[in-house]
């Protein structure tokens, strides 16, 4: 087992550092030169040539490629073209926004999706679980920057009742701040909130199909009880394993929402940052993001090992010969669901 | 979608009126065929002339004459739709197409190979699947400047990985079975049972991932153009239709609602699709659902 | 309908209850679309740079006031040798930097010779060109030389980029903008707002603000309802859209169409072909209806213009019946070049509205005569790089927003590719012209050159929609430099 996590672990590093040479290699191909830019139309190419030396773009790209990869692993991103300011300050401040942001869209579509998962589940095949389901088929197939114009139509435009973009800033209050988060929220947390109910769902059905359920049941506990007590607990293993991975996804995925609302977080200080470009910053977020979902996979990787040494984590081998006990084959089918969820989701970042 | 394999035992007729019988898929067949229709019919016919400017009827609220309203240019929104219907279809298939076309041969040689070539393969996997989706695919286009065809291309790319997974998936556990073992037993080449055996096998899995990836294709064609990116004007496109509408939401809300609801409804119905195929074609698939 | 608007209403109050009660009325937050990349505006060519900080937290020699006028400013008064070569600043004295130091001679010496200098960052350079000395007589006097008389050269040192910077903390500015304005830098929250607080150790008189907030709200959809609200009480141009009119009926607010020196044009590569020849020009001048443009791109708001002038200035010369929206004209003038079936073409469009918008415009009436246009849309920096340093393009549309530039179709190398000798000596005439009625004489007739000649096809002048509370009073009207200058801006209660 020690073997098969230190193979996880070198090919995850090993990710990381070709992921960080696309991402190089990428900014060096992006057309535009971010000197000409600073400088605008009045510049001469004597200037140019002067802050592009400054810049330190002038210098050979194997030695810009270690200084700058040098520079990550010690945490230092270097400093923005634009802002002039370490990038590492510039994230950070962006973070105040974005992680919130991720985590109310995410707590929000925990707190929608499994009450109707549990009544799905329990009225399965009846016309609430119809009818529930149906409206989760909707929420998947809503583009969440389609349903954040409708929200700022409804909230914003029409009832005057929150701002409808822009983030006043911490320091405004919590209350001012979170009003302002409160609708690219519900919007980035409806279409997850969909897929998480259908997740919630079949989790629980599987479970409520488990022996040691109909054991309970027969012993004469109350189907709200059995529901609730047990299959509700066991059904969340698979649950939370898919919530701890679309957490990832969130981040990355408020790019549009908050391209939408103006917030000051990551996704947009990305996107502003490619059409300016100030590559550094480009290059800081993408690693930032990607070593994000390789963490967390890694993560999965090592909860797989955990529950089943044996298993080699790719779903297509998983067939049978699981040892008993719930939680291998739950953490399983999650894995495996999560993988198709994430197929299913990243169309929507 | 990773989901068992059965051979398939069932009769065409069988699955026919397990068909008809199927609500998801009845009801998402008809939603695309009918988008599939909207999308012919405008070639021939439109209410509107979409190419043609008509700055004097600017924004102007639904009515009779325009039952959806006019955008910004006085162009009829319903025209709009309609012929944006071709430019998300041919989006998503044509990336689709990438996907498979270059992804199932991958998996499928990962899976008969395996080994080196399957670790490298899966090494390439995670690498691709290690960046957000819609940040490569903005990189893209900002490196070869936006268009339809980049954006195909960028939503393309991502396809790949993903119908690579799920050959492997599928084929890997296709090749244990007997009759392939029958099958090498008879001398036949790798290349010969992948095609002859193994293809066969798990076609219904990427039909049912070719419709998620047509649906996904479709949500990401309009979340490409609406950060502008994807179609460029004069081509009308639904993504691009929401990226002009956001800055007149006060007074144009129709420019926002329409083709919201255009994209809404076409993936609506490529999902029930997908999902009855999968509850007709793979009968174990419906009790996870 | 009205009904479940009070339900909804109703049941989302609680979201509201907080809202903010008013500050006290020495406090202004102002709406601006686009966030500086930072606050120095000696080494960046963004206008949010100056429209934030000049006159409000850098000051130059002399400034632009609301007319275009030059206007003492640090130099309290100036003479000018009797050649027009020689002027003599006399600076005003007590004056402070917001870090404390004191302003003298020096930083002036300083500022300038910074500016003209070979490494100089400076996005205006060519303002200082004609710089050849910059000498400190005593801490209150200085003396600048030039190469020759040169007309504009106050004007020149009113501009954006010409603005003084302290000797210690010129490197510190992008960040901490240390001028000598009645206001200075409180705080910037990156991404959302830039706060000036007084100074109140300003030299001259003190601001009637005591705090001014800039918000970065970058369209429409979020500026009405900010407005609506009171979050916002001014933009001194707002990114409107067709929501003007919602604003324009409500008597809180007042709306003040102004001009900018921004000329909208559809620039064209003078030396690619086929647009070498002055018919197909002509062709392109006579099939564009600018009044569509205008509905489309701006709103219906922005002035007309035939020629690169903008109406507001002193010597504007109305030319657009030059060339008349007339398509059977326009066919005849590409039969005229041997293009009677048309041809093909790409626009470059940059990442702003009236660009995107006029371009699909453009593309549908080009149509009309046969010339079939590609749009290709750019970022501003694939913008500067391709059309404007390589000239790898055919039509562009922009706006020049800088004042006074219609000297720039005689620049060697400029990006339209024009190169009229008969301009050329004109421009060079007008230069050293310091008479005023000659010059206004010499301008006419440049811009009638370019008018007939075509080397872009002129839309219409960027208006400035100023949107502010209607108690508000002293802000600009007209931007003959972008600034949003807030000196004498106060609540009428």
């Amino acid at each position: 087992m020690t073997a098969y996590l230190l193979k996880r672990i070198i090919i995850a590093a090993l990710t990381l550092v070709l992921a960080s040479m696309v991402v190089f290699a990428v900014m060096e191909i992006l057309p535009g030169d971010p000197a000409r830019l600073m400088l605008g139309m009045n510049a001469s190419a004597d200037q140019i040539e002067v802050l592009r030396n400054q810049m330190g773009l002038n210098a050979p790209l194997v030695l810009r490629y270690l200084h700058w990869a040098a520079g990550l692993l010690s945490l230092d991103f270097g400093r923005s073209y634009t802002y002039s300011v370490p990038v590492v300050d510039l994230v950070r401040e962006r973070i105040a926004v974005s992680l919130p942001l991720a985590l109310i869209a995410l707590a929000l579509s925990t707190i929608i999706a499994i009450p109707v998962g549990v009544f799905s589940a329990s009225r399965q095949g009846r016309a609430g679980d119809t009818l529930a389901m149906g409206a989760a088929q909707l929420g998947v197939a809503v583009p969440n920057f389609w349903f954040a114009l409708m929200l700022i139509y409804l909230f914003a435009v029409w009832l005057h009742l929150v701002p409808a973009g822009g983030f006043p800033g911490w320091s405004a209050g919590i209350w001012a701040a979170l009003k302002s988060l409160l609708l690219p929220a519900v919007a980035l947390a409806l279409p997850q909130a969909a897929i998480l109910a259908r997740v919630a769902r079949s989790a629980l059905i599987e479970v409520l199909n488990e022996d040691y359920i109909r054991t309970a049941r027969a012993k004469g506990l109350p189907y709200r009880a059995v529901l609730w007590r047990h299959a509700l607990r066991n059904a969340m293993i698979p649950v939370l394993t898919i919530l701890g991975l679309q957490f990832a996804f969130l981040l990355a995925g408020t790019i549009i929402i908050e391209n939408v609302f103006y917030l000051p977080g990551l996704g947009r200080l990305i996107f502003q940052a490619i059409t300016q470009r100030d590559l550094i910053v480009v290059e800081s977020i993408v690693m930032l993001l990607v070593t994000a979902v390789i963490l967390i996979n890694l993560l999965v990787d090592f909860s797989y090992a955990i529950v089943d040494p044996r298993l080699r984590a790719i779903p297509g081998k998983v067939r049978s010969g699981f040892p008993s006990g719930i939680a291998p084959k739950q953490i399983l089918r999650a894995v495996q669901r999560f993988r198709e969820t994430r197929n299913r989701s990243r169309g929507r970042q | 979608m990773t989901m068992r394999i059965d051979l398939p035992e069932e009769t065409i007729a069988g699955v026919l009126a397990k068909a008809f019988g199927n609500r998801s898929f009845l009801i998402g067949l008809a939603i695309t065929l009918l988008v599939v229709a909207v999308a012919l019919l405008s070639f021939v016919w439109t209410p509107y002339d979409v190419t043609k400017l008509v700055i004097a009827d600017k924004t102007q609220a639904p009515s009779w004459a325009h039952w959806f309203g006019t955008d910004h240019f006085g162009r009829d929104i319903l025209s709009m739709i309609m012929v944006g219907a071709r430019n998300s279809i041919a989006v998503a298939l044509v990336a689709v197409g990438i996907g498979m076309g270059i992804g199932v041969p991958l998996g499928a040689f990962a899976a008969a190979r395996g080994g080196l070539a399957d670790e490298a393969l899966m090494r390439v996997n995670d690498l691709v699947f290690a960046f957000p989706a819609l940040l490569s695919a903005i990189m893209i286009t900002a490196i070869f400047g936006p268009g339809a065809v980049n954006a195909i291309i960028a939503i393309g790319i991502f396809n790949i990985p993903v119908f690579a997974r799920v050959t492997r998936a599928g084929a890997l556990a296709i090749w244990p079975r007997e009759f392939i073992l029958a099958a090498r037993a008879a001398g036949k080449g790798l290349t010969r049972i992948t095609v002859e055996h193994i293809l066969p096998n798990i076609a219904t899995l990427l039909l049912v991932q070719g419709t998620i990836q047509f649906a996904l294709g479709i949500l990401a064609e309009a979340g490409l153009s609406y950060v502008g990116l994807g179609a460029q004007p004069p081509m009308p496109s639904w993504g691009r239709m929401l990226f002009d509408a956001q800055t007149r939401m006060v007074t144009a809300p129709w420019m926002a609602i329409f083709p919201g609801m255009a994209i809404v409804i076409t993936v609506l119905g490529l999902n029930l699709l997908g999902d009855g195929i999968a509850d007709i074609l793979d009968p174990k698939s419906r009790r996870r659902r | 309908m009205k009904l479940w608007k009070t339900i909804l209403a109703a049941a989302v109050l609680s979201l509201a209850a907080a809202t903010s009660a008013f500050a006290a009325r020495t406090d202004l937050t102002l709406g601006i679309v686009l966030e500086p990349p930072h606050l120095d505006p000696t080494a960046g060519a963004a206008a949010a740079i100056g429209e934030i900080t000049y006159a409000n937290v850098f000051e130059g020699l002399t400034r632009i006031d609301e007319k275009g006028q030059v206007q003492p400013a640090l130099a309290e008064s100036w003479t000018v040798s009797d050649d027009g070569k020689v002027y003599a600043f006399k600076l005003h004295s007590g004056v402070k930097f917001h870090d404390g130091s004191a302003f003298s001679a020096d930083d002036v010496k300083f500022s300038l010779d910074r500016a003209r200098a070979k490494d100089s960052l400076n996005p205006q350079k060519p303002l200082f060109a004609h710089i050849t000395d910059v000498a400190t007589v005593d801490p209150a006097t200085v003396k600048v030389t030039l190469d020759g008389p040169q007309g504009n050269f106050l004007d020149d040192m009113g501009q954006v980029a010409a603005v003084i910077v302290g000797k210690g903390s010129a490197d510190g500015n992008k960040d901490k903008p240390i001028g000598t304005g009645p206001f200075k830098l409180d705080h910037w929250a990156k991404g959302s707002e830039i706060t000036l607080v007084k100074n109140p150790d300003y030299w001259g008189t003190p601001a009637a603000l005591d705090k001014a907030t800039f918000r970065i709200v970058p369209d429409a959809a979020a500026a009405v309802p900010a407005l609506l609200s009171g979050d916002i009480q001014a933009f001194a141009n707002m990114p409107a859209q067709d929501a003007l009119s919602q604003v324009q009926s409500d008597p809180r607010f007042s709306v003040v169409i102004g001009s900018t020196e921004g000329e909208t044009i559809l620039s064209i590569n003078n030396k690619k072909p086929p647009f070498d020849k002055l018919a197909v020009r002509q062709a392109l001048a006579s099939a564009i209806d600018r009044s569509a443009i205008i509905d489309a791109a701006s709103n219906g708001l922005g002035k007309p213009i035939g020629s690169h002038f903008s109406p507001g200035d002193a010597g504007y010369v109305d030319l657009t019946g030059v060339y008349p929206h007339d398509i059977d004209k326009a066919k005849q003038y590409l039969k005229e070049a041997g293009l009677e079936n048309g041809f093909s073409a790409t626009i470059k469009l940059p990442p702003v509205p009236y660009a995107r918008d006029g371009g699909q415009v453009i593309q549908s009436q080009l149509k009309d005569i046969g010339v079939n246009l590609q749009i290709i849309p750019v970022e501003w920096a694939e913008w500067l790089s391709q059309v404007f340093t390589n000239k790898d393009y055919d039509l562009t549309i922009v706006s020049h927003v800088e004042p006074n530039d219609i000297d720039i179709y005689s620049r060697p190398g400029y990006y339209f590719q024009y190169d009229n000798p008969k301009f050329n000596d004109l421009i060079k005439e007008l230069d050293t012209t310091v008479d005023k009625d000659k010059r206004l004489e010499l301008l006419g007739e440049a811009q009638k050159i370019l008018a007939h000649d075509v080397p872009a096809v002129y839309l219409f002048e960027l208006p400035k929609i100023g949107v502010w509370d209607a108690k508000l009073q002293g802000m600009w009207t007209n931007w003959p430099i972008e600034a949003d200058d807030l000196t004498k801006v106060k609540w009428s209660e």
